[in-house]
């Protein structure tokens, strides 16, 4: 047997123990065995404030209020409060906290923001913690304050030789004042911060333990699948359950809205139950098809918007008069999330509460939706988050829990309403269609004087973010963004727009490289400095970071100085406040494109724990490519033509090129790594392909092209 | 309705379903063993994978009335504590994002090192292809087979 990778002392042996909140908390110890484990109650905990609580043993345990969904999030904030506490790292807990408004703001998995919103206030929680722990040493030595310090968990008096453990000094401390201007530590100074830390749930995932929403399971759960219409713009005529009701193991059969959910005992039983159930739909809106949705974006590009999104100079009198004018179209399908884990959700609802538990990236809106659902008041209703297998935005909305609390309610049962795939990815909340027309207009010198963008999304909202990069540094600048209503759902997906909207903007930028003979790392490198010399209008990116990180990529990828028969793709982009630029080397292999290497350089300020910034990254990098190779989602008469993994082509490892990540040093605060790694990489390997074969892919997936694979 | 008498990782258990109830859904649901994901159903993405024989197999396809007195091991079953070499090298290469598909991931690894202790990159690319990672963690998952790969050896 090999010996353990990490070791804990015989005190962070815990197990299970029923400090106050009420969560279990599970031994962190690797190489514990549950004969090793002390069976002894350990002493209350004392809470600090609502991020800290320290057991008189010295068991330090940390809340992380934000919910897991896989950006490691969970060893994250811990770790901010652990730096400013200065403790032993490998002596801390970590407990997920429930949803709790009082205590906690922002418990969301979204938007890359929980690290950015979390660096100060978790920090403070932390220091908070430390400062009563060294008012409490100073009182019981009678010594001043400022001449204890702490390290490791251990609070010192120097002059006098004294030293108490946090734990020592817990039950004291916990009763001192609460201090408010605590100093935060300088970046230079951290400990925990910057190194890399495995993840705290590590063990429990390895050996089949971790709970994910679908594994909950409570003593009288009935668990329940539902039929939902078969077609976008379809609802009920009529039901017949008679044949469902018959069936062994079938508990109850409600209907609600356009929905019936059957309900057992077991996940086999239901699924056959549902099988059976005689139901005609009829058309009630509309029934769309992808052909009827590209031929809408179609006609909307050719369309001006009264109120374009931006409008810098005059741009259309640039293009009467232009010497040349390059112009290019992008496509990009529905996608459906499709997590690992397909959505479900527990519900007890009795008389005057509600008890939700299960996977999602916002459970405040979880709460609200249940609450809307069943007509009582959101303080009625708890929301308990368990881990999630993956999100990637279809967990920020609410439809799947508010669907449990309904069920239970009709039910008067606790349920565990569960998705299957073919649910979950026919079920809707899509990333939203889009199509992007992209103009710029040249003089005889090949300078660009203008730049016109012009967007059309199915329910997207505004398809642009307008003030992207080249926006501020070109004179004459149009955004413009339609929004076409569908009956299709949408919802966000991993850097909603962004994750599209990139790939023609920085497939563009190649294009126009082309078009004037510039290098595309210069043409940008040029248009920052003009940016940073003459601004046109709002400029929200900084230019010296924009351009670190492209200077970062480019070197560490040896950009333009690939050797023979290696082809490099640029692409750059601003999203949720950090900096990413990228390089992708494709060769040929039989006449067919083969992505060999992806390097990516980021700015997202202070890195937290490096290992998993890189895996987020890398995930990003992944994501982006599999997507825009294999990924599609289309419709017929209302119906996804897709349905589980074995039509919805998703990526696998032998699609999956090395990845090289590189973060710019500095010291600024943290901003998001969720999300922006993926929006810049199919621009990238659009660039790169181009430059091997000649081909401008300008739609996706890749795979339509003719491109059979990577 | 059956009885099945059915031996999982080490342990015999009597159980009453349907005769063509995944074997996947009589672990989590009459066992309580959910370490075996649900992703897909069909045999396509990995994350209910176990060990029947020794042979990694999806037990969402195999229906509970084919597994017979063949020994059944699950995530749980891997190792006592975690110290399984695979398990070990995941947590050296800090491989999951969300998790949710390493139980079959490392199954499945669990499984082509048993058979062949020193895969290449392509060996690994092939035996695995049939384990999706959502999050896209694949480059980490190779690199965790190497490292499984030296533990084994030594
Ligand atoms: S759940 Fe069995 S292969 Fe996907
Ligand atoms: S780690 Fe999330 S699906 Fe693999």
């Amino acid at each position: 047997m090999s010996t353990p990778s990490i070791q804990f002392d015989r005190r962070s042996f815990l197990k299970v123990t029923a400090t106050t909140g009420g969560g279990m908390m599970l031994g962190l110890s690797w190489a514990a065995s549950a004969a090793e484990i002390s069976e002894a109650p350990f002493m209350e905990a004392m809470t600090f404030n609502a991020f800290v609580k320290i057991s008189p043993e010295g068991v330090i345990t940390i809340m992380s209020p934000n919910p897991e969904c896989g950006q490691n999030i969970k060893t994250a904030m811990p770790m901010l409060v652990a730096e400013e506490l200065d403790c032993d790292w490998s002596k801390v807990v970590v407990e997920q906290a429930g949803l709790d408004s009082n205590k906690y703001t922002r418990q969301v998995a979204g938007g890359s923001g929980s690290t950015p919103a979390s660096w100060k206030p978790l920090r403070t929680a932390g220091a908070t913690a430390r400062q009563m722990l060294i008012s409490a040493a100073a009182k019981r030595w009678n010594v001043s304050a400022s001449e204890c310090s702490t390290s490791n968990g251990v609070v010192l008096h120097t002059a006098s030789g004294k030293k108490a453990t946090y734990g020592e000094l817990a039950t004291e401390a916990a009763k001192m004042e609460v201090p408010k201007d605590v100093v935060l530590k300088a970046v230079k100074d951290f400990k925990i911060i910057g190194q890399s830390h495995k993840a705290v749930d590590n063990k429990k995932i390895f050996t089949g333990k971790q709970e994910f929403g679908l594994d909950f399971k409570r003593e009288g759960m009935l668990i329940g699948v539902v039929a939902r219409p078969p077609a976008f713009g379809m609802k009920i005529k009529s039901v017949n359950d008679s044949r469902t009701k018959a069936m062994p193991g079938i508990k109850q059969v409600v209907r609600f809205g356009n929905k019936v959910a059957v309900l057992g005992s077991s996940t086999w039983e239901v699924l056959k139950g549902r099988e059976r159930l005689a139901i005609e739909w009829e058309v009630d809106t509309k029934l769309e098809s992808s052909a009827d949705h590209d031929a809408k974006m179609a006609e909307l590009l050719t369309k001006p918007l009264e109120k374009p999104q931006r409008k810098d100079g005059d741009a259309l009198a640039q293009f009467e008069g232009a010497h040349k004018v390059i112009e290019s179209k992008f496509e990009a399908p529905f996608l459906p999330h499709a997590p690992m884990e397909p959505m479900n959700f527990f519900a007890d609802v009795r008389e005057d509460k509600a008890e939700l538990i299960g996977p999602t990236q916002n459970p405040g809106s979880a709460r609200r939706a249940a609450a809307q659902a069943l007509g009582i008041a959101e303080d009625k209703v708890s929301v308990m988050m368990t881990r999630m297998g993956g999100g990637f935005g279809r967990r920020l909305n609410a439809d799947f829990a508010a669907e449990a609390a309904e069920v239970s309610k009709l039910a008067k049962a606790p349920v565990k309403l569960m998705w299957t795939r073919e649910d979950d990815m026919t079920g809707g909340i899509y990333r939203p269609a889009c199509h992007y027309l992209y103009r710029a207009a040249l003089d005889a010198q090949g300078n660009v004087k203008a730049i016109h963008v012009r967007g059309a999304g199915l329910n997207v909202g505004n398809p642009l973010r307008e003030n992207n990069f080249p926006a501020g540094a070109i004179e004459h600048y149009l955004a413009e963004g339609h929004n076409q209503p569908s009956n299709i759902t949408t919802g966000p997906w991993r850097a909603p727009v962004h994750n599209f909207l990139a790939f023609a903007e920085q497939s563009f930028l190649d294009e126009i490289a082309e078009a004037t003979g510039k290098d595309p790392v210069q043409l940008r490198l040029d248009w920052l400095a003009q940016a940073e010399k003459s601004p046109v209008g709002s400029v929200p990116y900084k230019i010296d970071r924009f351009r670190n990180t492209i200077e970062l990529a480019a070197k560490k990828a040896n950009w333009g100085k690939a050797p023979a028969g290696v082809f490099q793709g640029f692409s750059a982009y601003f999203s949720f406040n950090t900096y990413v630029a990228q390089v992708v080397e494709v060769t040929l292999e039989a006449g067919q494109p083969k992505i060999k290497r992806m390097v990516c350089a980021v700015d997202c300020g202070v890195v937290i724990n490096p290992e998993h910034a890189i895996n987020q990254i890398e995930g990003g990098l992944v994501d982006g490519l599999g997507h825009a190779m294999f990924s599609n989602m289309t419709f017929k008469d209302g119906v996804p033509d897709q349905t589980n993994y074995d039509t919805y082509r998703v990526i696998k490892m032998g699609d999956t090129p090395p990845v090289e990540v590189y973060f710019v040093e500095n010291e600024l605060d943290p901003t998001g790594l969720g999300e922006p790694a993926l929006p810049p990489l199919s621009a990238a390997v659009g660039n790169a392909i181009f430059k091997a074969t000649g081909i401008r892919l300008r739609k996706q997936p890749f795979s339509l092209n003719g491109l059979r694979n990577v | 309705m059956a009885e099945f008498t059915l031996k999982v990782n080490g342990t015999k258990y009597k159980v009453e379903a349907a005769a063509d109830t995944p074997l996947l859904w009589i672990l989590r649901d009459h066992l309580g063993l959910t370490g075996s994901k649900y992703g897909c159903g069909i045999g396509q993405c990995g994350a209910c994978t176990v060990h029947i024989n020794g042979e990694s197999m999806r037990s969402c396809a195999l229906p509970v009335s084919a597994v017979g007195k063949a020994g059944v091991i699950t995530i749980e079953g891997l190792s006592k504590t975690g110290e399984h070499p695979v398990q070990q090298a995941w947590h050296e290469v800090d491989v999951p994002q969300c998790g949710y598909c390493q139980a079959g991931q490392i199954m499945s690894a669990a499984a082509l090192l048993k058979k062949n202790p020193t895969p290449s990159d392509a060996d690994i690319n092939s035996a695995m292809s049939g384990n999706i990672c959502r999050c896209g963690t694949y480059n980490r998952i190779r690199e965790a087979i190497h490292v499984a790969a030296k533990k084994v050896k030594s």
